[in-house]
């Protein structure tokens, strides 16, 4: 599975925007950007520019204004979230069979009992009825009510937002930069001790799932060393908003961080590599050493910002494994975020609360990557004169 | 490519019959018997010096070659697990006499766990289920992914445009939390979790699959089955296929890497079945007694070592194929 957050793929990111980039619309254009694996293809041939930067290859290099490439791109990122919902209404209402009767396996409950407690979960209805019940609930807000919590899902999943979006944003923030910034050198010096020792930590730490390395941080900072906490996000009775308070926090929150940070930062540092070593045999780069320009200058000023743009698309795509990361590392750590929630929801197994989780979610995976393909949009100026 | 043709030289079309055969690729000569010239001779010895050449090549590539042995000392004792450690090791109600939580030593190479069972036994029968759902898993994302990846290539129009939504969407969303969802809403088990990884997991396969497509289908072969007047069937098949193929082989070894890991995960999670041994369920048993913070190191440590290294092993392997199948690799 490549699942995103593990994708061993260094040269399968030399096609940055094949994923958000390209939505499809016209799935017959041959210039799919940069993946010809095999480099041969006269399709490519087509692409005047194929240097990475120039994925939007079903872009028409000229028309569509920026408002036109908007609502494509938001169309796009409708039908996916049409998608989620219908998918999150089939998986958790059709496939595991009626929950009512799961829970009277469970407990003992009399036929009148099981009926009531069918029209309360508006089980009695047909099925389409129940669908548009639930489009109505996800349009105004209301996911249900959990089984485990006793609460509206909408209301749990309003308090275990924030200490997710911390906790997955700090991480991404870090892995971003410091992926990025490995990722360069390691090209730079291609070869190099520091390159193949950043390559295989990257491909140990990619080797690894998120958890056991969370766990293996657990036990030596937590556990062993006590250093750092070993869950929670706070200490109770601490006043979160206090100077003492926000210490606290951060100091709650190095571990898991560490630990998204470890697995994800190494795909950056891949992808990043791959990027900028495509750039190096350019001419460009030729040209500015013979103006004089020192190799950090050429690194920084000339091939570095080429670089960056696939690379952006790509590392906005991978946010969405980050996420997915969360939920084990929230797991281990009693982080009390959606991951937390996610995993509680599991254990219940309280399929309301993971419907909504995984609609949040994914909701939030989805908005990253229209925001990544407006970025771009922003970044490439081929793009955007275009 | 020509994106209209296929509709000219659609399965109803007349020529097709002979056709395929008169148009069939090299790759198709054995089956021509031609007693003039030995093309099956021929092809045999090309087929025998190419395999010489991979192999050379991977021989050389000493990671891959430490990768290559690391697997098959897994897959044998996965294999032979039975033998090694009978399953009554396991049984827990026959293991009241070992100390609980006993730390490696000579009687305990990795020490033992909560309910006094050997930490190796449990990492023997653990390869079993987690290399088997590993394999199973990435098995059923390559054909999914190849399938969907050469329709999308080749199939123009509104179909293909549905299916590359579809790419898109299962790239978009991490994989890990479809699966949880399908894991969780299934009845629980091992075929369950196998289901769960290779119906989310074929995106990214998918999209370099569509990529091969796309380029093959734009060279002069394919034009000329095409005007030849093969339909769909003989240039998915015929043609698409095998151009596709070894790129896909080579990803199903990087990918089961990704599986065991997501198998690991979704174990860890409880979303696995309990009653079977895996590398997941071990890490999942050892956060319920608080492994970590109580000091019982073995028990977090074998079980992540053993699927590092079983995932190392493959990434080692399936680079080496990439690499031999992708020329352009092996400078980097």
């Amino acid at each position: 599975m490549s699942t995103p957050t593990h994708d061993p793929h260094p040269e399968d990111r030399r096609t940055p925007g094949t994923g958000s980039a390209n939505p499809g619309t016209d799935p017959a254009d041959p210039t799919s950007p940069g993946s010809d694996p095999a480099g041969q293809g006269p399709a490519s041939a087509r692409d005047s520019a194929d240097a990475p930067g120039a994925v939007d290859a079903d872009e028409p290099p000229a028309g569509g204004s920026f408002a036109r490439y908007f609502l494509r791109k938001l169309g796009g990122a409708a039908t996916s979230m049409i998608l989620v919902i219908v998918l999150g209404f089939f998986a958790f209402r059709m496939l595991p069979g009626d929950p009512v009767l799961k829970i009277a396996k469970e407990r003992p409950m009399s036929p009148a009992q099981i009926a009531e407690l069918r029209s309360q979960y508006g089980l009695d209805k047909p099925v389409i009825v129940q669908f548009w019940d639930y489009l109505v609930g996800i349009v105004t807000g209301d996911l249900g009510e959990s089984y485990v919590y006793r609460k509206s899902v909408s209301a749990l999943i309003g308090e275990y937002l924030g200490p997710t979006l911390l906790l997955t944003g700090t991480a991404a923030v870090i892995a971003i930069v410091l992926g990025l910034w490995l990722g360069q050198i390691s090209a730079w010096r291609r070869n190099s001790l520091f390159d193949k020792l950043a390559s295989s930590t990257s491909l140990i730490f990619w080797s690894v799932p998120t958890f056991w390395l969370g766990l293996i941080l657990l036990m030596i900072f937590g556990g062993t060393l006590q250093w750092l906490p070993t869950g929670g996000m706070i200490t109770p009775g601490l006043d979160p908003w206090s100077f003492a308070g926000i210490i606290d926090v951060i100091t709650h929150l190095i571990l898991p961080v560490v630990s998204l940070v470890a697995v994800v930062y190494a795909q950056f540092l891949m992808i990043m590599r791959a990027s900028l070593l495509e750039e190096m045999n350019e001419d460009y780069l030729t040209t500015a050493r013979a103006k004089g320009l020192t190799e950090d200058e050429v690194r920084r000023k000339h091939a570095v910002p080429n670089a960056l743009l696939p690379t952006v698309t790509v590392v906005f795509l991978h946010i969405g494994g980050l996420i997915a990361g969360a939920v084990t590392v929230e797991a281990v750590f009693s982080w009390p975020g959606l991951g937390k929630l996610t995993f509680e929801a599991i254990r219940g197994p309280d399929l309301p609360l993971l419907q909504g989780t995984f609609v949040v979610f994914s909701a939030i995976i989805i908005v990253m990557n229209l925001a990544a393909d407006i970025v771009y949009r922003f970044l490439d100026p081929r793009v955007r004169r275009a | 490519m020509s994106a209209d043709t296929p509709a000219e030289a659609g399965p109803g079309s007349p020529s097709n019959g002979p056709g395929p055969r008169g148009s069939g690729p090299r790759g198709a000569a054995p089956r021509g018997a031609n007693p003039a010239v030995d093309g099956a001779k021929l092809v045999r010895e090309r087929r025998l010096n190419n395999a010489k050449k991979n192999w050379a090549l991977f021989r050389s590539d000493v990671p891959a070659l430490i990768g290559a042995v690391v697997l098959l000392f897994f897959v044998v004792i996965a294999v032979a697990a039975p033998l090694i450690a009978p399953a009554t090791m396991l049984d827990v109600t026959k293991q009241l006499d070992v100390p609980r939580y006993a730390p490696p030593s000579l009687d305990h190479p990795l020490g033992t766990d909560d309910l006094g069972r050997e930490m190796w036994v449990r990492i023997l029968w653990g390869a079993r289920v987690s290399i088997l759902v590993g394999v199973a898993a990435t098995v059923m994302s390559m054909v999914i992914g190849t399938i969907m990846g050469l329709a999308a290539g080749h199939f123009t129009g509104l179909f293909g445009g549905i299916i590359m939504r579809l790419i898109d969407f299962f790239i978009v969303l991490p994989s890990l939390l479809l699966a949880i969802v399908l894991s969780s809403v299934l009845e629980r088990g091992v075929f369950t979790i196998v289901v769960a990884i290779g119906l989310t997991s074929w995106a990214s396969t998918a999209r370099i699959v569509r990529s091969q497509t796309l380029s093959v289908e734009s060279r002069l072969y394919i034009e000329r089955a095409r005007i030849l007047g093969a339909g769909h069937r003989h240039i998915l098949f015929r043609h698409l296929l095998p151009a596709v193929m070894p790129l896909v082989l080579a990803n199903t070894t990087l990918t089961v890497g990704g599986a065991i890991i997501a198998e690991s995960t979704l174990s860890f999670l409880g979303l696995g079945d309990t009653s079977k041994e895996s590398w997941g369920t071990i890490l999942k048993n050892s956060m319920d007694v608080s492994a970590a913070t109580s000091g019982y190191w073995w028990y977090v440590l074998t079980p992540g070592i053993a699927i590092l290294l079983v995932v190392l092993a493959f990434t080692m392997v399936g680079r080496a194929f990439e690499a031999i199948i992708n020329p352009a690799l092996r400078s980097r």
